[in-house]
């Protein structure tokens, strides 16, 4: 119980309980687990998955770096404005979804404006859906980031 | 004979649903519910759902309990 109030306390400052163990863990499986993010994310259109789950997987491993090393190296990485800018990407997702209009039908229109619904197999191959998501794995892994940065940090705006 | 793998998975889950209402102590609470989650997902992999599936790996045992952890670092530990 002490242990966790210690843990807790000095959580959002600066001292981390020093463990080689889960720095180490966290060390080796960040890279992975962003490589399987970005795998889930491009893949999305033609095997189970998409730009939420991927993101959301991204999201975590920067969750996981602020949690062994502490948020401050955390903020190093990706500073809080990055994340600004990569949330405004999403204003693309619109300019995207023109593109159904300018092929002569509705908004957002995938098979309805010809683009075709993509080949099992083939990466490169449904029309605006994988740029989608793209820009909702952005949008989501920022998100991600920010909510649990801006709650575990101890800096008080008033 | 799947079904003993499904029947043994949903009623870890209900156990674990019952655990997390009747503790008084947050984090377990909270690792709890990500345990919970994690069977979860492979429930719905047992259903047919492997989109659902990933999304609840991701999210229910991954973000949502670091915001809980983090949500009872800024209050208190123990149910009052």
């Amino acid at each position: 119980m002490q242990q966790f109030w210690r843990f807790s306390v000095s959580w959002g400052v600066e001292t981390i309980p020093e463990d080689l163990i889960i720095k180490t863990t966290a060390r080796f499986m960040t890279p992975f687990i962003q490589l399987f993010g970005a795998y889930i994310i491009l893949h999305g259109h033609i095997t189970p998955g998409g730009g939420f789950p991927g993101g959301a997987l991204i999201g975590a491993s920067m969750i996981l770096l602020a949690v062994v090393f502490g948020l401050s190296e955390g903020k190093k990485r990706i500073s809080h404005d990055t994340s600004i800018v990569l949330e405004s990407l999403a204003v693309f997702y619109i300019f995207i979804g023109f593109a159904g209009i300018l092929a002569g039908s509705l908004f957002l229109s995938n098979r309805a404006a010809g683009f075709s619904l993509g080949n099992p197999g083939s990466l490169v191959s449904a029309g605006m859906i994988p740029a989608l998501n793209i820009i909702i794995g952005l949008k989501v892994a920022s998100t991600g980031k920010t909510l649990f940065y801006s709650l575990a940090s101890r800096e008080v705006e008033e | 004979m799947i079904w003993i793998l499904d029947l043994l998975l949903l009623l870890y889950l209900v156990v674990c649903a019952v655990g997390v209402m009747r503790t008084d102590d947050l984090l377990s609470a909270v690792i709890l519910f990500s345990s919970y989650s994690m069977v979860m997902a492979i429930v719905w992999q047992q259903l047919n759902a492997p989109d659902i599936a990933i999304t609840e790996a991701a999210v229910g045992a991954g973000i949502t309990s670091m915001l809980f952890v983090a949500a009872i670092s800024r209050t208190s530990r123990w149910e009052r």
